[in-house]
């Protein structure tokens, strides 16, 4: 094995004689999805810089979803060009893979991101300010809460475009991070997504100051994750000599003798091996909100706007679980006796943990916050079978839980009094009488979380447990069911509060939104009920995409 | 291709249930016309099964078979055997009732400040709403009845709660004055219950039904008795018990057996009538026709290694339904007691594991749910003209109202199994079966019908006789929509006691085949069931 091998595209710049440097090889045509949301997301800070105030919102709006569906249009034509299934190999030198889960989870990725863009760009919910109309978004970011400099801002109209291109930045990095084929470019991409998300967190027009607090929270405990990853794929690299994730499986197979002689002292350490991808999964479960990694969740997503709390709850959870899917199956399957116990006990946790702490919880942010950690649970159980229907089962999870989520957080922010969004739970008594159709909407997102049949949270779910239990955690399908017991009540909870009670007599206002919210909610209703209904098709296309390209 | 007549029968209700939703805000008698119209035509397609179903024929005939959700091995595959094709009958013939009893149970209220403040935004329609869920109900608790595919049963079985759980929560008893706090409550609290009662059931059933992939490989219940025939499939011991509990949990929930009964008494005493009807009379047949389907045929060695708990268990719910009703002074929960103790007698005929008794339990399932319609539309009745359901605030009514006395008395007669009604034939052959194997069971069970007498009578003597009290005084007799209502139900009631052979006739080879699922015969002297 000549010492290249374990270079990968982040080091062979390092190794080469500074007199000529290799172009590296990159395939840009596989690369497409993430290029292109990643130039719209350049462009974006191009037009915030030059295009005049009143027309950069249209200007952006536009670009993002063009950009988002372009990007869709690209994975589409790469599935079909056969790179999810007999062409998937390893682009860029080693850095990305393209193969069917990447192809796939990109693909609900920037789905689920151009509905989210859709709740971004609504701006009918708040009344007029001063004549201008505004969205969920700060004024001006900048401006300290309550100071005249806010108010100025928000007399002269001025709103936060910039969310936009944020939000491509967010994407393009969750693009890559479920296809990262080297701890490097995981841990880049990792960066990538997460940095604007922080910002994102801290922009809501109302409530600043809280959702100021939840961005310094989920920066801190996010900075702190970011730390444990990198260290993580330091040990690695002592123990493997390499980032690279198909090195790495080889030198934990034992299939790879020889020793880089800088790394003789390391390498091939278990101990190492061990705490590395201890501290690796630590990073990612965060990410993912599992418990005990889950405690920034409730107060980020109650904090963070709206709009950018289903995004997150959406879309950064599907990245997430990819790139802890290929983790454990691509560079760890060879010690899955040392971490299938860790994580039964980590899904074990996650699910009771999430569903019995969001029994108590009167905030709807939170409690779908807690939802959110419990079906974190219920995926885990799906990545510990360790086998294809593994795969394809939390692939299509992930699919199915992304639109409910991101339909659940659009209906929450219709609900609206004096505040703004009025998301004590009390205050949605009788919504089911004043707004029918915004209340059964609603309730069938919430049965979706629930898991009851002909919605797709029931077909996720049996798929996970299906998977689980064929790959021997019958046990963990028992803790499932049970805690999607305890998960029932207080779903159910909520439809009582809309449906059975009186409504108070100031109790809030659904407020009319334009089409756009209107269509994020019928996206995800749609999508809940053909996935519940006849899901054949997208398991088949899960199915399809479920073989990891090594 | 032959006309889908089972999918039929089950497409019609969820249509009409989506058109009666879609009916505008102001026409709510053309949503009550159509509602009606769409459940006759469903009887329709019913008696058209019943028609063409051949007694001794094919196990499961009628029968439809496509492709659905590949990856789980979920077929929509649908039949039905002679309980099925009963049970379906029951259905059917029932709904129409329902929706005629509860004719007015959704209608705005008038109060004194007006019509109903919440009709007026004009989008909220709980007219159309009830009527729709009582035919989304009867689509689903169809369907379930043919599914021959655990899947797709499963699916049912759960889905079925959500459109009882707004019946339940959604319209409660008009003996309250509208905006009454503490009703609401105690209505949120019982479908609250329900659901999670049988949510829990259904999720450990879950469970169960995944295991079930995981050994046999198949949901389908053809493709898994004949892999058990050829030798196959063979379950370990323990599992086959492990997934047996697990599906006999959920329909014991449902059905309900002692001790996960609870939840019923509040459901019915909460909900108006016609619902309480729906959920004892046809929802609840779910649980206890899944036990002779699905525990029997999946599972027959866990079900008799099973049995002697499950008897146990059952002869509990007779003794202790039948007391805690001779206790009520409630008289929805009275009947919702009785309930209990009658769901003991068809779970004793089912697992007593002879022909008699689980012929007598398909027929008692039949008519336990016409003699309970009977007996609680009355009592609706009643109840809707006094605006209470405490038994102690009636006395005399057979003086003011004789029809409404006598029907319902008829009702309650039925109830206690008086001979020449037709719950008297089910019981005494549930009694017989139970009897032949398990003497001790059967003898402290025939206490049940004493009791019944007990609380049937006494109920009868405390409302109807006596001294007419002051209430009572002037309140109107049955009207003919609601005597048009009870009269049919009391005629069948007549004639399958009388005359119970052409229901046997159906249902006895069926019967047959599940005992011979299980292995079992009858015990010595063998008696033929009552023909």
């Amino acid at each position: 094995m000549s010492s290249s091998a374990v270079h990968s595209l982040w080091t062979t710049a390092a190794e080469g004689k500074l007199d000529k440097i290799p172009a590296p090889h990159i395939e840009y045509a596989q690369l497409a999805p993430t290029l292109i949301v990643l130039g719209a997301a350049l462009i974006g800070v191009l037009v915030e810089a030059f295009v005049p105030r009143r027309s950069r919102y249209y200007v952006q709006v536009f670009l993002s979803v063009v950009a988002l569906a372009a990007a869709f249009a690209a994975v589409v034509g790469l599935a079909a060009g056969g790179y999810g299934t007999t062409k998937a190999h390893i682009a860029a030198m080693g850095a990305i893979a393209v193969d069917g889960p990447a192809l796939f989870l990109q693909g609900t990725i920037l789905l689920a991101s151009v509905v989210a863009v859709f709740t971004f760009a609504e701006r009918r919910l708040d009344p007029e300010a001063h004549g201008n109309r505004v969205d969920s978004f700060a004024a001006q970011a900048a401006s300290v809460p309550g100071s005249d400099s806010e108010q100025a801002a928000v007399k002269a109209g001025f709103t936060t475009t910039e969310v936009f291109p944020l939000a491509l930045f967010a994407v393009s990095g969750m693009l890559v991070f479920p296809a990262a084929n080297d701890l490097l470019t995981l841990f880049v991409a990792l960066e990538v997504f997460s940095l604007p998300l922080y910002l994102l967190c801290a922009l809501a027009r109302r409530k600043r100051l809280m959702s100021q607090e939840a961005a310094v929270k989920y920066f801190l405990l996010g900075a702190f994750s970011s730390a444990f990853l990198l260290f993580g794929i330091a040990l690695l690299y002592g123990y493997a000599g390499s980032v690279s994730y198909a090195t790495i499986a080889d030198v934990v197979s034992g299939s790879v003798q020889n020793v880089d002689p800088a790394l003789a002292g390391t390498m091939g350490n278990d101990a190492l091996l061990l705490i590395g991808g201890a501290m690796i999964l630590m990073g990612l479960l965060f990410k993912v909100g599992a418990v005990p990694f889950h405690m920034w969740t409730p107060d980020v997503y109650q904090g963070a706007p709206t709009p950018v709390t289903g995004f997150m709850a959406a879309a950064t959870k599907v990245a997430a679980f990819g790139a802890l899917l290929r983790l454990l199956y691509v560079v760890l399957p060879g010690m899955s006796w040392d971490w299938r116990p860790v994580m039964w006990g980590v899904a074990i946790i996650t699910m009771l943990g999430g569903a019995v702490v969001a029994i108590t919880q009167t905030d709807i942010k939170r409690l779908l916050a807690y939802s959110s950690i419990a079906h974190a649970g219920f995926i885990l159980a799906g990545v510990i079978a360790t086998n294809a229907d593994g795969i394809s089962s939390v692939l299509f999870y992930l699919g199915a839980y992304s639109f409910v989520t991101i339909g659940a957080f659009a209906v929450v922010t219709l609900v609206r009094d004096a505040g703004g969004e009025a998301t004590h739970l009390s205050k949605w008594a009788g919504l089911g009488r004043r707004s029918p159709l915004v209340a059964a909407v609603f309730a069938v997102f919430l049965l979706a979380f629930a898991g009851i049949p002909l919605t797709s949270g029931f077909s996720g779910k049996f798929a996970v447990f299906k998977a689980a239990a064929e790959g021997g955690a019958g046990a963990l399908v028992v803790v499932g069911v049970i805690s999607s017991a305890v998960a029932a009540f207080f779903y159910i909870r909520v439809i009582v509060l809309m449906f059975f009670s009186e409504p108070k007599a100031d109790g809030p206002t659904v407020a009319v939104p334009s089409a756009l919210t209107t269509a994020a909610i019928g996206v995800g209703v749609a999508v809940t009920l053909v996935l519940g209904v006849a899901p054949q098709y997208f398991l088949d296309l899960a199915h399809n995409a479920s073989v990891f390209v090594r | 291709m032959s006309f889908p007549l089972l999918t039929a029968t089950a497409a019609l209700p969820a249509l009409g249930a989506i058109a009666t939703a879609a009916v505008p805000a102001a026409r709510r008698t053309a949503a009550k016309w159509l509602a009606l119209l769409v459940s006759v035509g469903t009887l329709v397609l019913a008696a058209i099964q019943l028609v063409r179903f051949e007694p001794g024929g094919a196990r499961y005939q009628l029968t439809e078979s496509h492709a659905w959700i590949k990856d789980f091995g979920v077929r929509y595959e649908l039949g039905v055997d002679g309980i099925g094709v009963a049970l379906i009958g029951l259905t059917a013939l029932l709904i129409p009732f329902i929706i005629a009893a509860g004719w007015h149970d959704a209608d705005p209220l008038e109060t004194s400040a007006g019509p109903d403040s919440s009709f007026a935004a004009g989008r909220w329609r709980p007219t159309q709403g009830f009527f729709a869920l009582i035919l989304a109900v009867e689509a689903m608790v169809v369907l379930s009845f043919e599914a021959t595919d655990v899947f797709l049963f499963y699916i049912l079985f759960e889905a079925m709660l959500i459109p009882m759980y707004f019946l339940i929560g959604g319209f409660g008893d008009r003996a309250h004055a509208q905006g009454d706090e503490a009703a609401a409550t105690q209505r949120s609290y019982a479908a609250v219950k329900f659901l999670l009662y049988n949510l829990v059931g259904g999720l450990i059933m879950l469970a169960a039904v995944i295991g079930l992939y995981v050994v046999a490989g198949s949901f389908s219940l053809n493709e898994i008795a004949a892999a058990r025939a050829s030798g196959s499939l063979h379950m370990a011991t323990n599992t086959e018990r492990l997934l047996f509990l697990g599906f006999f949990f959920a329909f014991a929930v449902k059905a309900p057996l002692w001790p996960l009964h609870t939840w019923l008494p509040n459901a019915m005493g909460e909900a108006t009538a016609p619902v309480a009807v729906l959920i004892t009379a046809v929802v609840d047949k779910v649980g206890t026709f899944a036990m002779l389907r699905f525990c029997l045929q999946l599972f027959p060695e866990a079900s008799k290694w099973a049995t002697p708990v499950i008897v146990v268990l059952a002869v509990i719910s007779i003794i202790y339904g039948a007391l805690l009703a001779v206790g009520q002074r409630d008289i929805k929960r009275l009947v919702a007691y009785a309930s209990i103790s009658h769901f003991g007698f068809i779970i004793m005929g089912i697992f007593a594991m002879t022909s008699q008794g689980q012929s007598g339990a398909t027929l008692y399932m039949v008519n336990h749910g016409i003699s309970t319609a009977a007996l609680m539309l009355v009592a609706g009745f009643l109840i809707s003209r006094r605006g209470s359901r405490l038994i102690s605030d009636y006395g005399g009514v057979q003086k003011v109202a004789p029809v409404l006395a006598g029907t319902f008395l008829i009702g309650g007669l039925a109830t206690l199994s008086l001979p020449g009604l037709a719950p008297f034939v089910s019981e005494f052959l549930v009694l017989v079966g139970t009897f032949s194997r398990y003497p001790a069971a059967g003898v402290v069970a025939t206490l049940g019908i004493v009791l019944a007498a007990l609380y049937v009578l006494v109920l009868y003597q405390r409302t109807m006789t006596g001294p007419v009290k002051a209430e009572v005084q002037g309140m109107p007799d049955l009207k003919v929509r609601e005597l048009l209502v009870v009269a049919p139900l009391i005629g069948l009631l007549i004639f399958l006691g009388v005359y119970p052979k052409p229901l046997t006739d159906i249902v006895n080879p069926a019967v047959r085949q599940t005992m011979s699922d299980v292995q079992k015969k009858d015990p010595n002297p063998v008696v033929e069931a009552a023909k």
